[in-house]
């Protein structure tokens, strides 16, 4: 059994979510926001051959996918840590 | 050496590598069978994900698309479609399955939703989703043979098939692990090498990331603004801002091929074999890590391919290449059927153009671009033997974890699960065995005898997978209001109207003539083709079970024990099956 009690359990959950959805907006925006919506706003603006729309799309929006689940891992970690309820090692 | 004997030699040693592997890493417990015994680390997991996700679409026909059938931008939905999924995995779904440590995904959505009935939807979905996935792969395999080993495709697939059932059948997860790990390594090597020399040949920089976005050697245009330019000249619509269909459609086509990407259960399944519930979060990381190093070179394969092919076929404006004097890559690929020219005003010269009256390259296949690229490009014969390792590699990998997947859900959800649940360890073992014996030989008689819908079935299996698995695996973790009633019920509407909306405009089996809606945007809903059209069927299993969950009893307190127990990393020991 989860060694937190009711009111620790729907704290670690409310961060965890928290944490998900600032992220996951962060996924939206890059991905539909820049590479689909915004993209002849974007391509307005020119770095090196790329149009940043475009670039959003097939580029930009891959590295920031990358970075994302690393940047939740590591804090997730942290969360787990604070709460005593990561996994012995 | 000759290019047929150094191709020979080339898959032949990477074929001896898997099969060292499956002797090596043979399987001893259903545990080693199913999760791999639930010990690989998450970078090698990463890796093993990478191959096991990054298919024969990806690898052979994915830039081609993007250049040629998607027209550039229009691409961009692959792109961000296929990568985006690992970010709704890692938070969404991948530490909570992990955590709560069984051995297939059918399993778990029994036990949420305490039915036997939803785990046998759960296996039918799974199983369509699978098969239909399954058969792209094994296609791959015969063409990959053919192309390159220039025997039957037939004789292809059945040398694909003993390797595959080598491997796979006598390792289960651990011989497939292992064997995807160097499958990995195979084919990202065959996929940037060309793209490097190409990328310095273009415009000296050796990263094809930065040469899309670089200066075309020996001149100040930028390569993606001289893209543009030929295209139109020739009548098409602008390479880097052609949208495809609507921003509507684009957005629909995303969204379904991330969520069809996290809920495919032979992605989900390698989930299970890392220790810990954090391993599951850092290692969808280092799949997308692994996945991006191809996904961000095949944009640039596509756009640099597309130029060059241009370049050939068009050496100065307006000047056409002669018949006669056209290179030897393009009368060999001729021969495959893949490249067709017909010189329709008869003046011995090939005109390319977007018009069908005066266009006389009459066919161009999008698997070009990857498959015929290191020639278009003049690079070494050991560069084109590579580049057909990494294309078999691709596929096998791919079809190992959906056999395995398949098979899982067969002898564990079936037969252990439901059929026959006082069967030993031993017996299921075998079982597992004999189910992944007849995956096989089932998936090869489907690559042989494609039943019309062969080839669009890849995309298909996305749809699928969003409207059916996805909301049925986030709601059970995300929600302890639903219920039984209302998850069958989601799960069973979602994959109905997504066939429905797929077989009504492309025909019933995908079979000609029994569509009873023309496939043209006036039909479509919203304007949403049937490949993009899964994220509405997800919508449509979330409204309906919620709907149904309201008007039935609530779930027991046992299971939302359950929800209460998979949300926190600490005590998931390690896969069980029991």
């Amino acid at each position: 059994m989860s060694p937190l009690n009711d009111e620790q359990a729907k704290e670690y959950w409310r961060r965890n979510v928290s944490l998900m959805v600032k992220l996951l907006v962060i996924w939206f925006v890059v991905s539909y926001g820049f590479g689909i919506i915004l993209f002849d706003v974007l391509n307005q603006i020119q770095i090196g051959g790329y149009k940043l729309g475009f670039w959003f799309a097939q580029q930009g929006s891959i590295y920031v996918f990358v970075g994302l689940i690393f940047y939740y891992a590591k804090k997730m970690a942290a969360l787990d840590r604070e709460f005593g309820v990561e996994e012995e090692e | 050496m000759d290019l047929q004997t150094l191709t020979y030699i080339v898959v032949g040693f990477t074929f001896a590598i898997y099969i060292g592997i499956a002797i090596w890493a043979r399987a001893g417990s259903t545990k080693d069978f199913y999760v791999a015994g639930g010990g690989i680390n998450p970078i090698q997991n990463g890796m093993a994900t990478a191959a096991d996700w990054m298919s024969a679409a990806s690898f052979i026909s994915m830039a081609g698309l993007i250049a040629l059938s998607y027209g550039g931008y229009g691409g961009s939905v692959f792109l961000m479609g296929w990568t985006g999924g690992y970010v709704i995995l890692a938070m969404l779904l991948a530490p909570y399955l992990r955590k709560y440590g069984k051995f297939t995904v059918p399993e778990f959505i029994g036990d949420r939703f305490y039915s036997k009935s939803a785990r046998a939807v759960a296996v039918i979905c799974l199983i369509i989703c699978s098969v239909t996935y399954v058969i792209g792969q094994m296609k791959g395999v015969g063409v990959a043979f053919s192309r390159f080993l220039e025997v039957d495709y037939d004789t292809g697939l059945y040398v694909g098939m003993t390797i595959v059932f080598f491997y796979a059948v006598l390792g289960g997860m651990k011989g497939i692990t292992y064997t995807q790990i160097a499958q990995y390594c195979v084919l990202i090597l065959a996929y940037t090498i060309p793209a490097i020399f190409i990328s310095l040949q273009l415009t000296g920089n050796p990263l094809p990331q930065l040469g899309l976005g670089s200066t075309l050697i020996g001149t100040d245009v930028y390569l993606l603004d001289k893209l543009d330019m030929v295209v139109t000249d020739l009548g098409f619509k602008e390479y880097t801002t052609n949208v495809r269909l609507s921003g509507i459609n684009m957005f629909a086509y995303t969204l379904s091929l991330m969520i069809g990407t996290a809920g495919l259960p032979h992605v989900i399944i390698r989930f299970f074999t890392v220790p810990k519930v954090k391993d599951a979060r850092s290692s969808a990381g280092w799949a997308l890590v692994f996945i991006a190093i191809l996904y961000t070179t095949a944009p640039a394969v596509a756009g640099m391919a597309r130029l060059n092919l241009i370049q050939t076929i068009e050496p100065s404006p307006g000047e056409y290449l002669k018949i006669d004097e056209r290179p030897q890559w393009f009368k060999n690929w001729e021969k495959t059927g893949l490249l067709a020219i017909e010189d329709k005003n008869g003046d011995g010269r090939i005109q390319y153009s977007a018009d069908p009256a005066v266009n006389e390259m009459v066919k161009i296949d999008n698997d070009i671009m990857v498959l015929a690229n290191p020639e278009i490009a003049k690079l070494p014969n050991w560069v084109i033997a590579l580049v057909a390792a990494g294309g078999l590699a691709a596929a096998l990998s791919t079809a190992a974890g959906l056999l395995l997947a398949i098979s899982s859900a067969i002898s564990h959800d079936l037969l252990k699960g439901m059929l026959t649940p006082n069967i030993s360890e031993k017996a299921e073992l075998n079982a597992s065995r004999v189910a992944m014996a007849f995956a096989i030989a089932g998936a090869g008689y489907l690559g042989l005898n494609p039943p019309g819908f062969a080839a669009g079935t890849v995309a298909l299996a996305f749809g699928l997978a969003a409207s059916s698995i996805f909301p049925a695996l986030m709601m059970g973790i995300f929600s302890k209001v639903v219920t039984k009633e209302g998850a069958i019920a989601g799960m069973v509407g979602g994959i109905s109207i997504t066939l429905f909306y797929v077989f009504q405009h492309k025909g019933i089996m995908f079979i000609p003539g029994t569509a009873f809606l023309g496939d043209t945007p006036a039909n479509w809903f919203m304007g949403i083709e049937p490949n993009a059209f899964g994220c509405v069927g997800a919508v449509v299993n979330f409204v309906i079970a919620y709907a149904v969950s309201r008007v039935t009893a609530a779930p027991p307190q046992e299971v939302q024990d359950l929800v209460e127990h998979i949300r926190v990393p600490v005590g998931a020991g390690e896969a069980t099956g029991h």
